[in-house]
Parts: structure tokens; sequence; C-alpha cells
């Protein structure tokens, strides 16, 4: 009797993977879940500065993004290395930004439009001169409501 | 007979399927959360209007300048940008009535009853063309900090939270006795000839 158990045991059974399709679709959720699109390809480098005081930015779809910084290497040919303007997936000169914003502006739901937050995603070292026209011609455009992309930052005491 | 043994589906091709989408999501999407201090700019003046001078007293403005080397003038004062967190509290706050500090007026205030509150008071910050992005978000984060350290320390006083735990109108009553007032100024040329 006992003999014969183990001839039959010795045939191994394949591997139940069943439930592997349930666990990749529970690691598809959350990164879907903890995710965000990304809203454009970077054409210059952006490496915002940091700062302990930051607030989440509450509504995405109601938001505007001004890239701000230096040209990624190869577009240092045809733009040159200087501070540039990025709207939405292209470069872009300063008087453009005025009417960007006031027809994305008029391209939102009409409850939605005094809600327009323009966010100014500037690299650190980016000379205040520019963000300063960024400011005025946001002012002209009534776009005032503004965040200043930041990092958080460890407080070290 | 033997066969209905395996008749269930062959599902080992489901998770390459469930691998595909999850490896494009993770293509496609990007972690980061944006966050940033968020500001309000001053309406626009008309093209053919001059900045009006603004009167304001004195004693009620503080004045943060921030030139080209990314150094910091404070009230007339060079200072380090750690200094300017406490030097903005003790100027928002004005405990001794100091005739030097902001005004203080007596508001009767919802939930909070008659408080002195430096109502009138207004910080300047002014920087120069050249200024480091860096430098003046730094300094931003520093006046935002005083305010947040303000109304943490008030609302610890009277309600014993602090200020994000209040609720709406708590919140609103701290933020009416110590509302925040940051003004950027109109960009001017420091020593530019125009």
């Amino acid at each position: 009797m006992a003999k014969i158990r183990k001839d039959k045991e010795r045939e191994t059974p394949a591997l139940a993977t069943s439930s592997l399709p349930d666990i990749i679709f529970m690691f598809l959720f959350f990164f879907m879940a903890v995710t965000t699109m990304k809203e454009i390809t970077f054409k210059v480098r952006v490496a915002p500065p940091s700062a302990s005081e930051v607030q989440k930015l509450d509504n995405k779809s109601l938001t505007r993004y001004v890239y701000v910084g230096k040209p990624m290497d190869q577009y240092v040919k045809s733009f040159g290395s200087e501070t540039r303007i990025q709207l939405g997936d292209a470069f872009a000169d300063i008087s453009e930004l005025e009417a960007f914003i006031v027809s994305e502006r008029s391209a939102m739901n009409e409850s939605d439009q005094s809600l327009m937050t323009v966010s100014i995603k500037a690299d650190k070292d980016t000379k205040m001169g520019v963000i300063n026209d960024i400011k005025q011609a946001l002012r002209r455009a009534y776009a005032l409501k503004i965040v200043y992309t930041a990092n958080k930052t460890v407080v070290a005491e | 007979m033997g066969k209905r043994k395996n008749s269930e589906i062959n599902s080992s091709s489901m998770a390459d399927i469930a691998f595909l989408l999850l490896i494009f999501f993770l293509v496609t999407t990007s972690m980061s959360t944006s966050t940033g201090l968020a500001r309000r700019l001053p309406q626009p003046l008309p093209p053919d209007m001059k900045a009006p001078d603004v009167d304001v007293n004195k004693r009620n403005i503080f004045i943060v300048k921030i030139n080209s080397q990314n150094q910091l003038m404070v009230q007339g004062e060079l200072m380090d940008v750690r200094d300017l967190r406490v030097k903005a509290k003790e100027f928002i706050k004005n405990e001794g009535n100091d005739p030097h500090l902001p005004v203080k007026e007596s508001v009767n205030i919802p939930l909070l009853g008659v408080m002195e509150i430096t109502k009138d008071h207004v910080i300047s910050l002014q920087n120069d063309v050249d200024t480091q992005y860096q430098a003046y978000i730094e300094v931003q984060n520093e006046l935002v900090a005083a305010y947040n350290e303000l109304r943490d320390e008030l609302a610890k006083e009277k309600f014993n939270k602090v200020f994000a735990e209040l609720e709406a109108d708590q919140q609103d009553a701290i933020q009416q006795a110590i509302p925040q007032k940051i003004s950027e100024a109109e960009p001017k040329n420091y020593g530019k000839v125009q």
C-alpha cells in the first residue's frame, strides 16, 4: 500500500498560475490610481526650486502650465542655450503667452474660467527678469491665480 | 472521460495581457504630484495709468529687497534668509505695540471676539532682474512660513488645534485675524539707464 502511494506522488503537478493575472491586475489598478498622465514632453530642462511650505495643487484640469528653463541638449542647436519658455508642447515667445492663456481659458467651461490657475514651472537658476515678464503677461491676461511650482524639502532641524 | 479534467479555460496568457497593460501605464504616467506656492497677482493697471503712489503709513510696510547677488535687504539692513522668518513674524505680530511696527487696530472677529490686529500691514517684496529664481522662492517661502507659524500659534491658543485641523469657519476667523499680505511690487529696473 505505502509503495503504491509513493509512485503516484512522483508526478509533480503544474504550478497553479491562475491567480497570477489577479496579482498583476492589482498592480495595474494600483498604478492607475496613484499616477497621473504625463502632461507634455519637456523641451526645456526644469529643476524646480525647493520650499518647505508647499501646498498640493488641487485641481489639475483647471491648471495650465508655463515651463521656463534652458532648452534640452537636442534643441540647443536650433533654439540656443538661453532660457526659453515652453507652452504646451512647443517653444514660445513671451509675447505669445497672453494669447495662449486667453485661448486656453476660453476653451474652458464658463463656470470654471474664474478658477483657472497658472502654474509657473521654472528652473531654479532662472533669472527673475523672465519670471517678471511672465507675471506681467499673466496680469494683462487676467490670470491672477498662480502657483510657483516647488518641490517639498524635508526640514532639517 | 479522462479529458474532462483539463477542460477549464487556459488562462496563462491573461497574465501577459495584464503585464502589457501594466507596462503601458507605467510608461505613460508619472508619479509626481505637483506642489507649489500659491499666490495671487494684483489686478492689471490700465495701460495709460501710472502705478499709484501707495498711500500706506511707513510703519506699516516691511520691505524685502533681493539684489542680483541674491543678497537680502530687509528694512534697510543686510540680512540672511534664515533670519527673515523671525523678523517677519515680529513685524506682523507687533506684540509690544512698538511705534516702529505696524499700527494695531481693534477688530471684532466672529469666534475670536475683539482682537488687536495689524490689519494694514504690507510685506513688499522687490527683486532685481538678475535675481535667481531659487532665492526668490526661498524668500517667498520664509514669508509664507512666518504667516503659517503665526496662524498655528493663534489656532493653538484659541482652539487648541493646529490651523490645518480646524473647521472651515474657524480657519476663516484665524485668516481674518492674520491676513496674508505679500505684495509683489511692479518690477523696476534698479540702477539702469532707461
